[in-house]
C-alpha cells in the first residue's frame, strides 16, 4: 500500500462484506416458514445469494421471516427498497429470482405478474 | 460464489471467553454445516462489547439481534430458527432488569442506547485479528490523511483544537503535550502508550486493546509524525496476554501492509512499533517509573522536571498517553477537532469509557459524552441498584479517587467539576454502593491497595499510608480512639503534600473523601463501636426480633451455642458468647434475625 488512493480502494472492496452489520439499504426477505421450506425456500434463497453476489449489490440485505398465513403462495419474497412499499412476491421460483432482482432490486420497477401484495411504507 | 447473508458474531473477549464463548464458536461451525448454511452465513469473532456479565455475548446481523448468556447447548436451536427459518429465539434475548422486557436489537438495551460509542465503536463489531475489517470501516484514513495533507505542526493545532484532555488520570491537554515533545530538540523522539492499566475495576484499555488495537496503532503512528518521532512502545501488562497476541498479530500486519514502516502512504514518514510487557505494579503506570521499566531498571518514579517531553525514554524527548488518549485521535484528525469539541463540556471535550461495577443492575464498559450526571449513568445506563437496596455512594476514580454521595448525583460530571468536590476522572472506574456498604472499610479497601503498591522510595508514601491504614483498621474492629479521625486529616494532607509522585500524592483521596461526605459512619465506628451498615464483622451484633417463630433453627446452626429458647418461643442471642459469623442471620426462614 503506497497511497490513500490505495487505501480508499481496498476499503471499497471490503466494504461489501462488512455492509451487512451497518444495514439500512434494499432487504429481500424470503419466507423459510415450514411451508416455505417445503415450497423450496431454500432454493430460492440460494439463487437470490447467487444473484446478489453476481452483481456484487453493495446496499442489499437478504434477510429470512416464518410463515405469514399464506402458505398456498409460498414460496414468498419480500422486497423493500428504503422509503418504498414492501411488495410481496408468491410462487417464487429459483429461475424468477435474477428478474425479481434486475428489474425491482436494481431499477425500482415492481414486477406486477408476481405480486400478491404491497404494504406501504 | 454465493453472497454472505448474515454475520455471526461472536465476542472473544476475556470476559466472555472465560464464559464459554470458544465452545459456542464451535457450535456454530458444527450446527450450520449440518444446517448446509456454511457458505451464506460467516462467523465472525470479535472484541470485547463492554456488557461481560451477559456473556458469552452473540450478535446476528443484518437484523442486530442480541443473544446473551448463549450455551453450546443454544446453538442449535438458534441456526435452525433464527438462521434457517428467520424466527428469533426470544428465550436468548436480553430481559430489561425492571421492566422484564426482552429485547431483540442491540441499539434498543437501555445499558446501550444513552451510550454514545465512538472509542468502543468497533469493539465487538469487528474481528480485530484481520486489519481488512479495520480499513473496512475507514480504519487508517485519518493516518493517510494526515500524513499526505497536513503538515506535524497542523496535526497538533487540530489537536488542541479538539480539547481532547489525557484518560489515563491527569486530564493534562494532549495537544499541549504533544507540543512540548515536538518543541524538544533532537533527531530521536519516542512515543510511549500507557498500557499498564493498574486501576482496580478498570478494564477499558484492555478492552480497546483486545477490540480494536489497530486503532491505538494509528493513534501512536499520528501522534509520531506530530511530534517527529520514529519509534514507539506500547507498555502493556503481562497480565493481559490476550491483549497482547492481538497487538503484535495487528502490528505485524500493519506492517505487512506498509502501515507501518518506512516511507508510510509514499511520505517521508518512519515509524515502527514495540511491545514492552509489564509486571504488573501499579506505580509502573507512573510515567516515569515506566520509562524506567522500559530501559530494564527498576520501576520507581522520579522527580519531574524534567518532564518525559524534555527527557524522556533514554533521556530522549518522549510523548507518552494513555490508551483511551490514543484511541480518541484517529476520529478528531478523520472528523475534525469541531466535530469532536461539540461533544463535551465547556472545559472537558469528548467521551469517556467508564467501567461500571458494584451494587448495580448493569454492570460493564459505558461510553458516555463527558458532562453526562452520575444519575443517567447509574439509573438509566447502570438500570439501577440491585435487589431493591438503597443507593449510598458511587467511588470514582479508583484508588486515587473519591466517593460521591446521594447529593451529588445531578452534578454533571467532567475533570474540573469531579476536583472540585474531592474526587477525581481517574482512568474512569466507578464502583456503585448501597446501602449494606461500610465507608470506612471502602477507604480502608483503596488504602490497602495503594499501600501495598507504594514503591516505597519516598517516605511520606511509604511511612504515612502505613500509619494511616493501621488507624483506619483499628477504627474498623472497634478500638478507634477520639482523635484518630483529626489524625487521619492531619496525615492525608501531609502526604498529599510531600509524596515523590501521584500514587501516594492522591493515596489519602479516599479517606479524605469518605470523612467529607460520611464523617458520621466513623464516629458511629469509634464513639458507639458501631458499624451503621453492618458491614464490619467485627463491629456486627445480632439480635432476635419478635418476628421469630422458635423454630429452633438458629440454636441448631449457632457453632457455639450462644441461641437459646423454647420450641415456639422467643429465642434469644447472647451477645457474651456470640462469635458474629452470621451463620443464624443467613439460616433464619422468617428474616427475624437482624444486625447492627
Ligand atoms: C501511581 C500512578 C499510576 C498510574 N497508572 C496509569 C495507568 O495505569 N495508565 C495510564 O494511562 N496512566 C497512568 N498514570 C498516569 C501517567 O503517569 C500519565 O500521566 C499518563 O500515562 C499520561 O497519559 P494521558 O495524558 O494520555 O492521560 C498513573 C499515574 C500514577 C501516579
Amino acid at each position: 500500500m503506497k497511497t490513500l488512493e490505495d487505501l480508499k480502494k481496498l476499503r471499497e472492496k471490503l466494504q461489501a462484506d462488512a455492509q451487512i452489520r451497518h444495514a439500512d439499504g434494499i432487504r429481500i426477505i424470503v419466507g423459510m416458514g415450514t411451508c416455505g421450506i417445503a415450497a423450496g425456500a431454500r432454493e430460492v434463497m440460494t439463487a437470490v445469494l447467487d444473484e446478489v453476489a453476481k452483481r456484487e449489490l453493495k446496499n442489499v440485505t437478504v434477510h429470512q421471516t416464518g410463515c405469514i398465513g399464506m402458505c398456498e403462495k409460498e414460496v414468498l419474497v419480500d422486497i423493500a427498497r428504503p422509503g418504498e412499499p414492501r411488495v410481496t412476491y408468491g410462487k417464487v421460483k429459483p429461475a424468477d429470482v435474477p428478474k425479481l432482482v434486475s428489474e425491482h432490486v436494481v431499477n425500482g420497477r415492481v414486477v406486477e405478474e408476481l405480486v400478491v401484495g404491497k404494504i406501504e411504507a | 460464489m454465493q453472497h454472505t447473508r448474515a454475520h455471526v458474531l461472536i465476542c472473544a473477549g476475556t470476559g466472555c471467553t472465560s464464559s464459554g464463548a470458544k465452545k459456542v464458536e464451535a457450535a456454530f461451525q458444527t450446527e450450520l454445516a449440518k444446517q448446509g448454511l456454511q457458505d451464506e452465513v460467516k462467523v465472525v469473532e470479535t472484541g470485547c462489547h463492554g456488557f461481560c456479565e451477559m456473556g458469552p455475548l452473540v450478535i446476528v446481523y443484518p437484523e442486530g439481534v442480541f443473544y446473551c448468556r448463549m450455551q453450546p447447548e443454544d446453538v442449535a436451536e438458534v441456526v435452525e430458527s433464527h438462521l434457517l427459518k428467520g424466527r428469533i429465539v426470544k428465550r436468548l434475548l436480553y430481559q430489561e432488569p425492571i421492566s422484564m422486557e426482552r429485547i431483540p436489537s442491540y441499539k434498543d438495551i437501555s445499558f446501550y442506547k444513552k451510550q454514545m460509542r465512538y472509542v468502543l465503536g468497533n469493539c465487538g463489531h469487528i474481528n480485530p485479528e484481520l486489519i481488512e475489517e479495520y480499513i473496512a470501516v475507514g480504519g487508517y484514513e485519518a493516518l493517510g490523511k494526515a500524513l499526505t495533507t497536513m503538515t506535524p505542526q497542523g496535526v497538533i493545532d487540530e489537536m488542541k483544537k479538539s480539547g481532547l484532555r489525557g484518560r489515563g488520570g491527569g486530564g493534562f491537554p494532549t495537544g499541549m503535550k504533544w507540543q512540548f515533545a515536538s518543541n524538544s530538540p533532537g533527531s530521536k523522539k519516542y512515543v510511549i502508550c500507557n498500557a499498564d492499566e493498574g486501576d482496580p475495576g478498570a478494564f477499558m484499555d484492555r478492552s480497546v486493546l483486545e477490540g480494536d488495537p489497530h486503532r491505538i496503532i494509528e493513534g501512536m503512528a499520528i501522534c509520531g509524525y506530530a511530534i517527529g518521532a520514529d519509534e514507539g512502545y506500547i507498555y502493556c501488562r503481562a497480565e493481559y496476554p490476550l491483549a497482547i497476541k492481538r497487538l503484535k498479530i495487528a502490528i505485524r500486519q500493519a506492517e505487512e501492509m506498509g502501515l507501518l514502516g518506512t516511507n508510510i502512504f509514499g511520505s517521508e514518514f518512519n515509524f515502527k512499533l514495540k511491545i514492552k510487557e509489564g509486571a504488573g505494579a501499579f506505580v509502573c503506570g507512573e510515567e516515569t517509573a515506566l520509562m524506567a521499566s522500559i530501559e530494564g531498571k527498576r520501576g520507581m518514579p522520579r522527580p519531574r522536571p524534567p518532564f518525559p517531553a524534555v527527557a524522556g525514554l533514554w533521556g530522549k524527548p518522549t510523548n507518552i498517553n494513555n490508551v483511551e488518549t490514543f484511541a480518541n485521535v484517529p476520529q478528531i484528525i478523520q472528523k475534525g477537532a469541531d466535530w469532536y469539541a461539540s461533544i463535551g463540556t465547556e472545559k472537558s471535550k469528548g467521551t469517556k469509557v467508564f467501567a461500571l461495577t458494584g451494587k448495580i443492575n448493569n454492570t460493564g464498559l459505558a461510553e458516555v459524552p463527558i458532562g453526562i450526571t452520575m444519575r443517567e449513568i447509574i439509573y438509566d445506563i447502570g438500570g439501577g441498584i440491585s435487589d431493591n437496596k438503597k443507593f449510598k455512594a458511587v467511588q470514582i476514580g479508583g484508588p486515587s479517587g473519591g466517593c460521591l454521595p446521594e447529593e451529588l448525583l445531578d452534578m454533571p460530571i467532567d475533570y474540573d467539576s469531579l476536583l472540585a468536590v474531592g474526587a477525581m476522572m481517574g482512568s474512569g472506574g466507578l464502583v456503585v454502593m448501597d446501602e449494606t456498604t461500610c465507608m470506612v472499610d471502602v477507604a480502608k479497601f483503596f488504602l490497602n491497595f495503594t499501600q501495598s503498591e507504594s514503591c516505597g522510595k519516598c517516605t511520606p508514601c511509604r511511612e504515612g499510608t502505613k500509619r494511616m491504614l493501621e488507624i483506619l483498621t483499628r477504627i474498623t474492629e472497634g478500638e478507634g480512639k477520639e482523635g484518630d479521625i483529626e489524625l487521619l486529616e492531619d496525615l492525608g494532607a501531609q502526604i498529599k503534600d510531600t509524596a515523590l509522585c501521584g500514587l501516594g500524592q492522591s493515596a489519602p483521596n479516599p479517606v479524605l473523601s469518605t470523612l467529607r461526605y460520611f464523617r458520621h459512619e466513623y464516629e458511629a465506628h469509634i464513639r458507639d463501636k458501631r458499624c451503621p451498615a453492618g458491614a464490619c464483622s467485627k463491629l456486627a451484633a445480632y439480635r432476635i426480633t419478635e418476628l421469630c417463630k422458635g423454630c429452633g433453627l438458629c440454636k441448631k446452626v449457632c457453632p457455639v451455642g450462644a441461641i437459646t429458647g423454647e420450641v415456639k418461643g422467643q429465642h434469644v442471642i447472647d451477645p457474651e458468647v456470640c462469635i458474629k459469623c452470621g451463620a443464624c442471620f443467613t439460616k433464619c426462614p422468617f428474616k427475624a434475625i437482624v444486625k447492627g
